[in-house]
């Protein structure tokens, strides 16, 4: 019998029961929840008079909706100037309450993204389940989790059952062999990742992410690289258990306690794909060849290397990618076969859960370190994936190297990765961005998002147009060093 | 959950690929804590000129002709043909809240997106993958005769075309039966709580760790 891959192993460690009808009954370890997408499940469960199963599978936090302004935030949910957002905050806040869930409210040091939150608090554990209302909790399979997003139907049903209803998806394994060039981050090879198989790549299959160049990556990398899994068309990426995984975990508030922690290493070390697993679909690339990626387009798979253009759509054949193209240069302004490099940005967002951890903001403040934010540039602006993000960036000096440069440094929060808040983009304006989507209106209507790495995000600030962070002094010297 | 009818669904074609979730609903109204009332916002920036707010009256906003669904000859459609990858993006289910408030009871396209597949089944709403040149030929026929309806037959799983073509599809047999006899699916999950108790109980001891509080 061939091996198990990881996902496999975790699917039957979960199983609570297979049905004849081809479903199953999987058990969830952590449910995260915050302000968007729960208010409709505590209300139907208290519409047909249930109760949460397991109260302490449960954490909550507020994001969404969070103003990201030092004076706002000041003040509380009272800062919220929006009152609609106002009460969908309260509303979570109610909800835990009621229900005796615990959550980390808006000013909590330990308020953050909800995807930044749960790793950070050790709440996201190998060998677990972790499910929550956003398709991002793809973020934490980088600790070989079994964890992907779910919609409000099925919050509700974590909630009252303690299991989901789920199909077993296909396997799929993208090897990532060889070393990434100076400069070159995990947002690139995800990005390209996706530039090569497809925002529909994916579906139906968890992707599990493996190679050399992921081995080398930290927490905080493998985590951009599986939160987007779902841009791929995947609900889950993964990322077997090694010694990073291991000491990431180590004194978290959730993590095991000193006695359980031997037997908890033990267990995770078997967190791994057998070598004689076998994968449904394989996919490779090479590390060095990966570029600094930009997207060009209104769809993650509309991505290209820094040194490239934007395509021309007569050149396409397929008519659907070709109308395709044409609606999104003419949605992003962009003529067919201009340099990426020509590309002029109005705003620059560094955030989201995709790129708003520590070592984020340290590759962005390296860029940043004594230079200035060109005139041309409305706003840069710097967001914190959460408190305790913000308090280890101010610990180090970050926030310092930000404002002198000229970005904002603001609370945390999704903020302008969906702008939902006030933070957004306003028609025509382009923006680079290191969050995930760059779907139409994702950062304000008629915002025009190019997707990038914290440190290309943090040069197109300074240059006020895109460049290859390859060639910035800092990267060049290094080089020849 | 609402059962589910067969249909004798008038038409409409959304001619794109890749239509993602926020093209359904924009960010905006995910605002809102109620399920209901997203009809009028269902794909408000293709349907609108303008910006939509919550709670707006969007009877009064200016309308983009163009779009597909403001045609007079779609009006009161219940079937929606789409494109490869349709409901791609964020896991709201406010998507399929809009789709089934505006009217939609049957999405048919050559792909969907995971989440979206889930979360549209537990709304009543009934996706049939078939294949890209069905699909193709579909919305040639929509867009050639007006009034262009289909019968879709869930029990029997089988889609009419009023040339008299039958195109069958699959659909997995929970689904089809949650569909059509209109179950919530926490009560049949709670139907195998002995099961989920004594799983717990197993889970708990062989890995206590995953069951700790903050320390
Ligand atoms: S940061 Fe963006 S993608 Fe991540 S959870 Fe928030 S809104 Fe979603």
């Amino acid at each position: 019998m061939a091996g198990q891959t990881l996902y496999d192993k975790l699917w039957s460690q979960h199983l609570v029961k297979e049905r004849d009808d081809g479903t199953a009954l999987i058990y969830i370890d952590r449910h995260l929840l915050h302000e968007v997408t729960s208010p409709q499940a505590f209300e139907g469960l208290r519409l047909a008079g249930r109760k949460p199963w397991r109260l302490d599978a449960n954490l909550a936090t507020p994001d969404h909706n969070v103003p990201t302004t030092v004076v706002e935030r000041a003040r509380g949910n009272a800062g919220i100037q929006d009152p609609v957002s106002l009460i969908q905050v309260q509303t979570l806040d109610d909800n835990c309450e009621a229900f005796g869930i615990e959550e980390f409210k808006i000013n909590d040091a330990r308020q953050g993204i909800v995807h930044v939150v749960g790793p950070e608090q050790g709440a996201t554990l190998p060998g677990m389940t972790v499910v929550c209302g956003d398709s991002h909790t793809a973020t934490h399979g980088a600790f070989a989790a079994l964890a992907h997003g779910i919609g409000t139907s099925e919050v509700e049903h974590v909630l009252a059952t303690q299991c989901l209803l789920a199909q077993k998806m296909k396997n799929m394994l993208v090897r990532v062999e060889g070393e990434l060039g100076l400069g070159v981050t995990a947002k690139d090879i995800v990005l390209a990742v996706i530039g090569e198989i497809g925002t529909a790549g994916g579906t139906g299959y968890a992707i599990e992410f493996a190679g050399s160049a992921i081995r080398g990556l930290s927490m905080e990398g493998r985590m951009t690289v599986c939160n987007m899994a779902i841009e791929a068309g995947a609900r889950v990426g993964l990322i077997a258990v090694d010694d990073t995984t291991i000491d990431y975990l180590k004194d978290r508030p959730y993590a095991p306690s000193a006695a359980q922690r031997e037997a908890a290493v033990a267990d995770w070390r078997g967190l791994v794909s057998d070598e004689d697993a076998a994968f449904d679909k394989v996919v490779e690339l090479d590390a060095a060849a990966i570029e600094p990626q930009v997207t060009w387009g209104t769809s993650p798979e509309m991505v290209t290397g820094v040194s490239g253009e934007v395509p021309d759509p007569e050149a396409e054949a397929d008519a659907t990618v070709k109308s395709g193209y044409q609606r999104a240069l003419e949605y992003m302004g962009l003529a067919p076969r201009q340099k990426i490099t020509d590309i002029k940005l109005d705003k620059v967002f560094i955030g989201s859960c995709t790129n708003s951890r520590i070592e984020d903001l340290r590759e962005a403040a390296k860029v940043a370190k004594g230079k200035k934010v060109a005139d041309s540039v409305q706003l840069a602006m710097v967001v914190p994936g959460s408190g305790l993000v913000k308090r280890q960036a101010e610990a180090e000096g970050l926030d310092k190297i930000f404002v002198e440069a000229g970005f904002e440094w603001r609370e945390p929060g999704c903020s302008m990765c969906l702008a939902m808040n006030a933070d957004k983009l306003g028609a025509g304006e382009h923006c680079a961005s290191t969050s995930n989507r760059n779907f139409e209106g994702r950062q304000g209507y008629g915002g025009r998002t190019h997707l990038v790495s914290p440190a290309m995000a943090a040069a197109a600030a300074i240059a006020g147009h895109f460049v290859d962070v390859r060639t910035l002094e800092s990267n060049r010297a290094a080089q020849e060093a | 959950m609402q059962k589910f009818e067969r249909q004798q669904g008038l038409v409409a074609p959304l001619d794109r690929a890749n239509v993602d979730t926020d093209l359904i609903i924009p960010k905006q109204f995910l605002k809102s804590i109620q399920r209901s009332g997203f009809g009028v916002n269902l794909f408000d920036e293709l349907r609108y000129l303008d910006e939509g707010q919550p709670g707006q009256d969007c009877s009064q906003r200016p309308l983009n002709p163009d779009f597909v669904l403001n045609q007079a000859r779609y009006q009161g459609a219940s079937v929606l043909l789409a494109r490869r990858n349709f409901g791609c993006g964020s896991s709201r289910e406010h998507a399929p809240w809009a789709l089934a408030d505006f009217g939609f009871r049957v999405v048919i396209a050559p792909s969907f997106a995971d989440i979206f597949y889930n979360n549209a089944f537990k709304n009543g709403i009934l996706l049939i993958t078939l294949p890209e040149e069905a699909v193709g030929r579909l919305f040639r026929e929509v867009e050639a005769s007006e009034g262009y309806r289909l019968d879709v037959d869930l029990e029997q799983q089988r889609i009419t075309t009023p040339g008299g073509e039958i195109l069958e599809f699959a659909v997995d047999a929970f689904r089809k039966h949650c569909l059509l006899e209109g179950l919530d699916d926490i009560g049949i999950t709670l139907q195998d709580e002995d099961a989920i108790r004594a799983f717990e109980e197993k889970h708990r001891a062989a890995r206590p760790w995953l069951f700790r509080q903050a320390g």
